[in-house]
């Protein structure tokens, strides 16, 4: 297992450096030059001068990128050029806003999608399955940005129960903060919800007809206690997979979702930070963002060596 | 086409044809393309042109979606944006497998230093979310279709990189595979003639699930004002306007919105039926 764990870790640190490349890179592409927007419109040539040689623009930039390494390695990703916040702190401040809402839309999907998946594949075939199957395509086809406008359309101005946009922190007022929040988790959620439904369903499907469910039938157990002592440990392997890749797709989805409910998370401030031209707090949010991924997909691979002990097992033969 | 190819389409279209939500599917999406084309024909007015007597009038007989905060008939307005997000769709789709398909071809085929060369710069593309990959190729663009489009593309292509390259690993170990090598025949050959074949229709399918994927990606761009620009019709942008009116002109959320939801869907139903029509493996 240690052999599997190692070696994983290390192709996660080869796109970890591969990733840190492709941001620096990208963000020294933006069109423009980084001195004037630090600057701003009044800056003369001589103070242009000073700002290229105390952030080191003038440097080759193979040797901007290893000091923005050292430095990010060390924690340092810069400050804003707006607010002159550090990097770090203003991703403290606003990644737990996100969090939260993306742990309200996990434990949406999850509560929906998993019961109603493995429903669906223990009664194949049926209206049940015929009606889950329906809801999962179009909770795939909906567009969120789209859902979320008609909620907020039916529930804040139609119906005045739930507030359209804002945030209240969960320590502050915690009935408040649902009430902000359970719109945009359901929006954020539901694509999330119909791929893992599906997910669900398939694998479950695949594990019901093998073998050794068929034994643990022939041996006379209870349909309840073959499905959930023998099926759903082995069904949810791959849907615990989607879920590690879906994450990326959360990330992103946040980005719409808190521009229309007017969230204040990690999403909000990537389009801020786009739309100002805020190259630093671009290129750190992208990092963090995308080094997250790589993170999660790692302890995804971790919980599979947890989940199904033969990984386990083979990886500890193949050490010895 | 071979008689063998022939016989597994026609037993595939009669499964499909066993499936009316993929065929009916498959007639939207086909409807949805040639309102797209036929475009300037159907619409009954220019879709950018402003009336300030007619500003956020509800669905009525003249205008029956309604008209905007400009004026504009939201009735063309959503049949012009039909273009914009099929081709938007289409093309970038296209051109993530242009570029996915050969790299995904290559290093699967010859592996070694390229492979894993490709693979890992594949890896760490793909550990930047789709759209905040497509925010970040728009912010360097620069905001407009083509750009988006580009965007698109360019963050949907290492899923075809992968998926390709994982499609010739199990092909190339098939038996035919080997026997055309014996025989002498040559890479370029064995990747065009054999395994291309062979991959193909997993390719569409995929295709067929990552256009409304796209199509989406497009609008939220748009929506965000980072793809198509007023007042160029896009149904991202004219949702992005609706969310201001949402109390006194809510219709100009309905259309757009729900024609995205429309052609997403049926793009979704086609998709499954023709996974279906080529896999036989069928749950």
């Amino acid at each position: 297992m240690l052999d599997f764990l190692l070696q994983r870790a290390a192709i996660s640190a080869v796109t970890l450096v591969m990733i840190s490349l492709v941001v620096f890179t990208g963000v020294r592409m933006i069109p423009g030059d980084p001195a004037r927007v630090m600057g701003g419109t009044d800056a003369d040539e001589a103070g242009l001068a000073d700002i290229r040689d105390k952030y080191g623009l003038n440097d080759p930039i193979p040797v901007q990128y290893l000091r923005w390494m050292r430095l990010a390695l060390t924690g340092d990703l810069g400050e804003s050029i707006r607010t002159r916040e550090s990097v770090v702190r203003t991703v403290a401040r606003k990644l737990p806003i996100t969090l939260e809402l993306a742990c309200f839309s996990l434990l949406i999907a999850l509560g929906i999608a998993i019961p109603v998946g493995v429903l669906s594949a223990v009664r194949r075939n049926s209206t049940w399955d015929f009606l889950a199957n329906g809801a999962s395509l179009c909770g795939l086809s909906i567009p969120s940005f789209w859902l979320g406008i008609m909620l907020i359309l039916f529930f804040s101005v139609r119906l005045g129960l739930l507030p359209a946009s804002g945030f209240v922190p969960l320590w502050e007022d915690p009935v408040a903060n649902l009430k902000r929040m359970i719109m945009p988790a359901f929006v954020l959620g539901t694509a999330l919800t119909a791929v893992l439904m599906r997910q669900t369903r398939n694998s479950m499907i695949e594990i019901l007809s093998a073998d050794y469910i068929r034994t643990a039938y022939s041996k006379g157990l209870a349909g309840r206690a073959v499905v959930f002592r023998h099926a759903i440990r082995n069904g949810l392997i791959p849907v615990v997979t989607i879920l590690g890749l879906q994450m990326g797709a959360l990330m992103g989805g946040a980005v719409v979702t808190e521009q229309i409910f007017v969230v204040p998370g990690f999403g909000r401030l990537i389009v801020e930070a786009v739309f100002t031209r805020d190259y630093p707090l671009v290129q750190g949010v992208v990092l963090i963002t995308a080094s997250s991924y790589v993170l999660i997909n790692l302890l995804v691979d971790v919980s599979y060596t947890l989940l199904d002990p033969r990984i386990r097992i083979s990886g500890t033969a193949r050490g010895r | 086409m071979d008689v063998d190819l022939a016989g597994r389409l026609r037993r595939g279209w009669r499964r499909a044809l066993r499936r009316p939500p993929a065929v009916a599917g498959a007639a939207v999406v086909l409807l949805f393309a040639a309102t797209a084309v036929g475009a300037p024909w159907i619409a009954p007015s220019d879709p950018v042109r402003t009336n300030w007597s007619q500003i956020r009038k509800a669905p009525s007989w003249s205008h029956p979606f309604g008209t905007d905060d400009l004026g504009r008939d939201n009735f063309s307005r959503v049949i012009w944006g039909t273009r914009i997000s099929m081709q938007a769709g289409v093309l970038s789709i296209l051109l993530a497998m242009a570029i996915g398909v050969p790299a995904g071809l290559v290093a699967g085929y010859y592996r070694g230093v390229f492979d894993q060369l490709i693979m890992r710069l594949t890896d760490a593309w793909l550990s930047f979310p789709f759209l905040i990959l497509a925010i970040g190729l728009v912010t360097i663009l620069g905001p407009s279709l083509t750009n988006a489009t580009l965007a698109i593309g360019l963050g949907a292509t290492p899923l075809y990189i992968r998926l390709t390259r994982g499609l010739v690993l199990a092909t190339e170990a098939q038996e035919y595979v080997q026997g055309a090598r014996a025989l002498g025949a040559g890479d370029a050959r064995v990747m065009a003639r054999h395994i291309f074949p062979n991959i193909v229709s997993a390719l569409l399918v995929q295709a067929t699930v990552s256009i409304p994927a796209a199509i989406i990606a497009e609008a939220i761009l748009s929506f965000l004002g980072l793809g198509v620009q007023p007042p160029s019709p896009s149904w991202g942008t004219m949702l992005n306007a609706a969310q201001q009116f949402l109390e006194t002109a809510p219709w100009m959320a309905w259309w757009p919105g729900l024609a995205i939801f429309t052609l997403t869907l049926s793009f979704n139903l086609a998709g499954d039926g023709l996974r279906d029509l080529l896999d036989p493996k069928d749950y």
